[in-house]
């Protein structure tokens, strides 16, 4: 197929030199993850180092030639994105103390290093490398963006997934009411290795989730940042309500919103009549069988709002 | 066989394990950064470099990895940042490091690593050959074999030279157990001497952020077979690097390894009737049955690739165009073909001129003993090849135990 449209030559229209988070990438419409990229680069500013997992933030943004990334950037492969950046700041650690003039490099107490990966990145096949990373002290701040499966394949579940939200590899059937586990918990997995500061973020709060970026970035050694990113290709909801239902999310206590310094938690985004989990369940394509089947979905739905009704008294999460 | 020249007044030696010299050997290349993960028979060269770390003689950041897996992907971090990078590693982690070390080079970082050559599993088993080796060939790393500590050290000093240059990985084999644990006499150079062969890296791109770059972007189909061709130009162009760089090595080290451009190492083989190739540390033990074939005045040579990527192809042409027989000694095997290595060398002299009968010979395999009459008696195997030979009777298993077997009565 060939159009005047795709003959036409748009790269000086597309050209945004200050930005460090370009537009023309690939991404969907009411992508939540692409608007955590941006909030990130916003909040981090240019004296930054990307690390990046495999996965769609990747694939959107780096097609060969092109790169939507003001920052430096490096994409290696899907599980290692934390030791990516670990060795990036070890060769900064060294390039400070033998010979800080070796290369054109600032002062390495300046430089923001972060890795960023997928819910599958992190927390399922780079669990190993984000663990050591944290574990060993790395200046590095860690940042989940948390679509709760695995979009670039095609909408597989991680351990991100919810319980009864139905994926390719989780779908509902006779026997199955969809995915069969809850989220694991991320931030108390990262505060229980030593981290000195772990944080939980909705894309539906920018503020917020940039003020945590910056605070993690004033703190020496490993930072992890859960942050919350719906997507509408996966989820199955119309792509102009990403950030309703991210705020949903927090509105539901799916998703906690709080902070944990030194292993403790510090702050908690207090929730006043929490909304049950059905107003969020309900215009996803990804539960609608858990509202055709009644028996069998509200007992689904009923497990799942026991889960958060645990975590949110956990966590104090009720005002 | 490291050459040391006994002219060369600086050529002093020291006795040590062969994991401790070549750990030695790395801290006068002076790396930015170490990332690597204890493996039999490896293990001596990260404990080592801890030390050297610990006590203050190599200042490098040493990365306490949890994983092999994981020493390679902070190796590239750090390679990507502009840092001289080391790793080193045996079998299942050089295995582990497979997914990494391949884009190592398909993003042309010249990571160096020390490979304590060793079986891989099943069955589970610690001692040397070279699978593991072989099962990377197509990644895209330069790869040497040292025959002795000596050049396992040299080796590795060469590689980070070469490696910059071309900007690919490099894999520096040494046998296990063989080399790893022998207490041999060899020279490890001090960071001056070394400095003057090797000046720091100075790579054209890097992670700095005053000059922001994007690397690892995805290729789409328009683009991704250039960048596997760039690399095939690099390997090429690696074997003119490597030439001058083991002429420099010997003018500042004294020890000669320019023989065939430093791609081979090769003895009595010039007018040798009947040609034994083998790689690594076997070749000890076929210079002394070369020795003493021409004491009974039997025109019996040998040819060692020192350089297995890029492969010695046209070298090998050359230096076995005039045999009679050629016997490939090789402790690797590809199941359901044959051998790589033996395959690989008829492949480079499909086009020669002169086509020699090669006949291949899988043994020493995970640590299994090679006496010198093992070799005499395949000596004497190959030169009853013909230059057509079934495919069965190209090979052979000469350490075969039949008793072991099911129905291995009939083999
Ligand atoms: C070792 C390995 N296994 C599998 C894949 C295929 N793969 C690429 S991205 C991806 C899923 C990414 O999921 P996630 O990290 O959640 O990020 P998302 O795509 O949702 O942004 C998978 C399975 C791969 N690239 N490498
Ligand atoms: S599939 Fe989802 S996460 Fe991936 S680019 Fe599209 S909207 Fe974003």
């Amino acid at each position: 197929m060939s159009s005047d449209l795709q003959d036409q030559d748009y790269t000086d229209q597309l050209e945004h030199e200050d930005e460090l988070w370009n537009p023309g990438h690939r991404a969907c419409a009411g992508c939540g993850p692409a608007l955590a990229m941006k909030y990130i680069t916003e909040a981090a500013g240019e004296n930054t180092i990307v690390a990046n997992a495999t996965g769609c933030m990747e694939v959107i943004s780096t097609p060969y030639p092109e790169s939507s990334w003001g920052t430096s950037y490096i994409h290696n492969i899907f599980e290692n994105a934390a030791s990516v950046a670990a060795g990036v700041e070890a060769a900064y650690q060294a390039f400070d103390r033998r010979d800080p003039d070796h290369l054109d490099v600032q002062d390495e107490d300046d430089v923001n290093i972060i890795a960023i990966g997928g819910d599958g990145a992190t927390a399922d096949i780079g669990f190993r490398a984000l663990s050591g990373m944290m574990e060993r002290g790395h200046d590095v701040l860690y940042i989940m963006y948390d679509n709760e499966a695995y979009m670039n394949t095609g909408v597989q579940r991680s351990s991100q997934t919810p319980f009864g939200a139905e994926t390719t590899t989780s779908p509902a059937g006779k026997e199955s009411i969809g995915n069969d586990t809850n989220k694991k918990d991320m931030a108390s997995i990262a505060a229980d290795h030593g981290v000195p500061y772990v944080a939980t973020a909705s894309i539906s709060n920018p503020h917020d989730f940039k003020q945590k970026v910056e605070k993690a970035l004033e703190i020496d050694g490993p930072k992890f940042l859960h942050v919350y990113a719906p997507c509408p290709v996966g989820w199955g909801f119309d792509s102009a309500k990403t950030v309703e239902l991210a705020e949903m999310a927090v509105k539901t206590g799916l998703f906690p919103v709080f902070e944990m310094e030194d292993g403790e938690i510090t702050s908690v985004n207090k929730i006043r009549d929490r909304e049950p989990i059905d107003e969020w369940l309900e215009p996803q394509g990804r539960f609608k069988h858990l509202f055709k089947d009644e028996e069998k979905g509200e007992a689904a739905i009923e497990e799942l709002q026991e889960w958060i009704d645990k975590r949110a008294e956990d966590l104090g999460l009720d005002a | 066989m490291a050459q040391a020249d006994q002219q060369n007044p600086s050529d002093e030696q020291e006795v040590m394990k062969g994991t401790s010299a070549v750990a030695k050997g790395v801290m006068a290349a002076d790396p930015d950064v170490v990332s690597a993960y204890p493996i039999t028979p490896q293990t001596g060269v990260v404990e080592k470099l801890s030390e050297l770390v610990a006590d203050g003689d190599l200042d490098s950041e040493f990365i306490k990895v949890d994983s092999e897996f994981n020493a390679a992907s902070t190796c590239i971090g750090a390679s990507a940042a502009g840092a001289r990078a080391f790793s080193a590693t045996s079998s299942q982690g050089l295995k582990l490091m497979s997914e990494p070390l391949f884009t190592a080079a398909g993003m042309r970082l010249p990571i160096v690593m020390a490979v304590a050559n060793r079986s891989l599993s099943a069955p589970l088993s610690i001692w040397a050959d070279h699978t593991d080796a072989f099962a990377e060939r197509d990644g895209g790393m330069l790869q040497f074999h040292a025959e002795d500590v000596q050049e396992a050290i040299d080796h590795v000093l060469l590689g980070f030279r070469v490696a910059e240059q071309v900007n690919l990985p490099a894999l520096s084999n040494f046998d296990g157990f063989i080399l790893t644990h022998v207490q041999e006499p060899a020279n490890i150079p001090d960071e001056e001497e070394v400095s003057e062969f090797l000046p720091p890296r100075d790579p054209e791109y890097t992670l700095d952020p005053s000059d922001p770059k994007t690397m690892g972007a995805y290729a789409r189909p328009e683009h991704w077979t250039e960048s596997r061709y760039e690399i095939q130009r690099a390997m090429m162009d690696a074997r003119e690097v490597w030439a001058d760089a083991v002429e420099e090595f010997r003018d500042v080290f004294g020890r000669d390894y320019t023989e065939y451009g430093g791609m081979l190492d090769t003895y009595y083989a010039d007018d040798a009737d009947h040609i034994v190739v083998a790689m690594g540390s076997i070749a000890g033990t076929i210079r002394n049955v070369v020795d003493a074939y021409r004491e009974d005045g039997e025109k019996v040579g040998m040819v060692r690739p020192r350089v297995f990527r890029p492969f010695p192809a046209p070298e090998l042409r050359d230096a076995l165009a005039d045999a009679e027989s050629v016997a490939v000694l090789t402790k690797e095997m590809s199941p359901g073909y044959e051998s790589a290595f033996a395959g690989e060398i008829k492949g480079a002299l499909y086009h020669a001129e002169s086509q020699p009968p090669i006949k291949s010979y899988v043994l020493g395999m995970a640590g299994r003993d090679v006496k010198p009459e093992d070799i005499a008696e395949i000596v004497e195997d190959a030169k009853t090849a013909t230059p057509q030979m079934g495919f069965k009777e190209s090979e052979s298993w000469p350490q075969l135990r039949p008793e072991l077997l099911e129905g291995g009565d009939d083999l």
